[in-house]
């Protein structure tokens, strides 16, 4: 397992052109039922607010603001571009199949076809102590659709 | 300090170490001998804990193997001589802080010794107000109207214990502030330091700056408003001869672990008179005189402070780990490592896009330094070093609101310790100097 492995170059990428980062410039789209979850990770100081827009069972918008390493701003950028566009029950299976590849230790191997970008965070899992930099967002999204579509 | 005796010892005595030296006494270190991600091992985090040589590990061993019994009890020969080294180790770390015999409690860590302190003054409160415990302890007993200072650069184990004292007493917390240069701004503290102060705890050394606090000015600011001082003394006992008595500071704390002891271990100083009069902070067995079903009745310090079945294994370990260091010389062990603190720090600030926080190169500071790399996470600079074998720090170390007052979340830090070279401080160097090249910033 090499570090180039971890540190893909689309993971260097996202952490520096974050998509959907500025959550407090940008306003919810009009008829949207919103959630919004703010996760910290006390051992580093990661920190992600994030914000999630639904209407019509399909998640329109996921806006973030954040603070942490680049796997950790890397993930919310690439969770942020994968998700507006799904429906409300393809991004909880998507959550849950990274949430599965992430805690494996690198036994499960990332499906591109189901998380995209996302895959390229299949290295972290290696990583004990860096999987929770990729999960942070992951667990904010997961909790602010819940809200949104509770 | 112990007197050095055997010519061998006298011979290291006059000679300043180095690599050579360090080398040889590395040999002693067995974890230090491995392949991290297939590169030599090069262990920069003794700031957060240290490793431990063989004879330490062996010390433990040792004790149960031969002589494992509960101390202060029972009559029979494995009792006896566990108590007997248990109370030598004692008399050991004493002598190397230059406390008296009584005036050493075990404690867990440094942080149960804070929060034993902590509790031991609210409890002092709570028997004044009942008429409990004699004058003296009216005096020691803090209450609405009165003042606790810390410092901005504390250790969050030095800063919640008194958070929560204020809490408890009703008086009120203030804190020193620090310059940008990382030392403390004594202007400040000669007008925060005031008749209202009834506690004045601080860190002799910083984790984070490396920054090595005046501590006789401080004292004599504490004593000229009869204020009690607490020594946060984790990053100086370990790298520097302390002298609790030539401090005269009221209490002082450290930790077995971050100098080469096992965890579990950890040592109060308080000056006798003190810790005789002041209320327990836990209670229960083999600290007590009489006890009835209705009160009880303690003995003087230490046991007065040590409830409950103690870390004797560890006890005698850390008084290995003592005579290891006094063997090679804490003073030739500070001047070492402040060569390497120097050139840490010199090489740092030569690299592009580095901060690194506290004083400048060229002024005193302890052996480790904290920075700041421009357009990179801590995070990922220690997962880069990690990746060449290299272990450091890396967050907010403890020290949460010192990051803020620096304008950062997170730094990295590289401590050194007795067993590091000048080539593992270049290594280092050389890797930080890749960092933001690699992650493109």
């Amino acid at each position: 397992m090499s570090l180039d492995q971890l540190y893909q170059q689309i993971i260097l990428d996202h952490s520096k052109q974050r998509h959907g980062s500025g959550l407090a410039q940008t306003d919810a789209p009009d008829g949207t039922s919103t959630g919004q979850s703010h996760q910290l990770n006390p051992v580093c100081g990661d920190e992600v607010t994030l914000r999630l827009a639904v209407s019509e069972g399909t998640v329109r918008q996921i806006s973030w603001d954040g603070a942490g390493c680049s796997i950790s701003m890397a993930s919310a950028s690439v969770l942020s571009e994968l998700g507006e566009g799904m429906s409300v029950e393809e991004l909880h299976s998507v959550i849950d199949n990274f949430r599965e590849v992430l805690r494996s230790r690198g036994k499960v191997q990332a499906d591109p076809e189901i998380l995209g970008d996302a895959a390229a965070f299949e290295g972290v899992a290696r990583y004990a102590a860096r999987v929770k930099c990729a999960m942070i967002s992951w667990v904010a999204a997961e909790d602010a659709l819940n809200q949104a579509t509770a | 300090m112990t007197a050095v005796s055997t010519p061998a010892s006298l011979l290291r005595s006059v000679h300043a170490m180095d690599n050579a030296e360090v080398l040889r006494i590395r040999n002693d270190f067995p974890v230090l001998d491995q392949l991290v991600n297939g590169k030599p091992l090069i262990y920069l985090d003794s700031g957060a804990t240290s490793q431990n040589p063989l004879s330490v590990i062996e010390a433990e061993q040792e004790y149960y193997e031969q002589r494992n019994a509960a101390v202060h009890r029972g009559a029979h020969h494995l009792a006896v001589e566990a108590t007997e080294v248990f109370e030598d180790a004692r008399q050991t770390v004493a002598d190397f802080i230059g406390a008296q015999y009584e005036e050493t409690v075990w404690t867990s860590n440094a942080t149960e010794g804070l929060n034993l302190i902590s509790y031991a003054l609210s409890n002092a409160a709570l028997w004044a107000a009942q008429g409990r415990g004699g004058s003296a302890l009216k005096d020691l007993a803090i209450g609405p109207g009165d003042e606790i200072v810390v410092t901005e650069m504390e250790h969050h184990a030095n800063l919640i214990p008194w958070q929560e004292l204020a809490f408890r007493t009703g008086a009120t917390l203030k804190y020193i502030p620090i310059s940008d240069d990382g030392t403390l701004r004594l202007d400040a503290a000669a007008e925060i330091v005031g008749e209202r102060t009834k506690l004045l705890a601080f860190a002799h050394a910083s984790n984070v700056l490396g920054t090595i606090n005046p501590v006789p000015e401080l004292v004599t600011m504490a004593r000229r408003v009869g204020a009690l001082v607490v020594l946060d003394a984790c990053q100086s006992v370990p790298h520097m001869a302390v002298d609790v008595k030539e401090l005269d500071v009221d209490f002082a704390v450290f930790s077995g672990h971050k100098m080469l002891a096992p965890t579990g271990v950890g040592v109060l100083y308080g000056k006798q008179e003190l810790l005789d009069v002041l209320p327990p902070f836990l209670t229960g067995g083999s600290m007590i005189t009489t006890v009835t079903m209705e009160r009880a009745e303690y003995l003087p310090a230490p046991q007065r402070f040590e409830a409950g079945t103690q870390r004797i294994s560890q006890a005698v370990a850390l008084a290995t780990a003592v005579n290891y260091l006094t063997e090679t010389g804490i003073d030739r062990i500070h001047a070492w490592e402040t060569t390497l603190g120097q050139r840490l720090v010199k090489g740092l600030e030569a690299i592009d896009g580095i901060r690194v926080v506290g004083p400048a190169s060229g002024t005193e500071r302890i052996g480790l330094a904290a920075f700041d790399v421009a357009g990179v996470h801590a995070h990922d600079v220690g997962q880069f070093l990690d990746d060449r074998g290299i272990a450091v720090r890396v967050g907010h170390h403890c020290a949460q609101p010192l990051h803020r007052r620096l304008g950062l979340t997170a730094t990295t830090r590289a401590s050194t310790y007795l067993y590091n070279t000048t080539d593992d401080v270049d290594a280092f160097l050389d890797a930080v100097s890749g960092v933001r090249a690699y992650f493109q910033a």
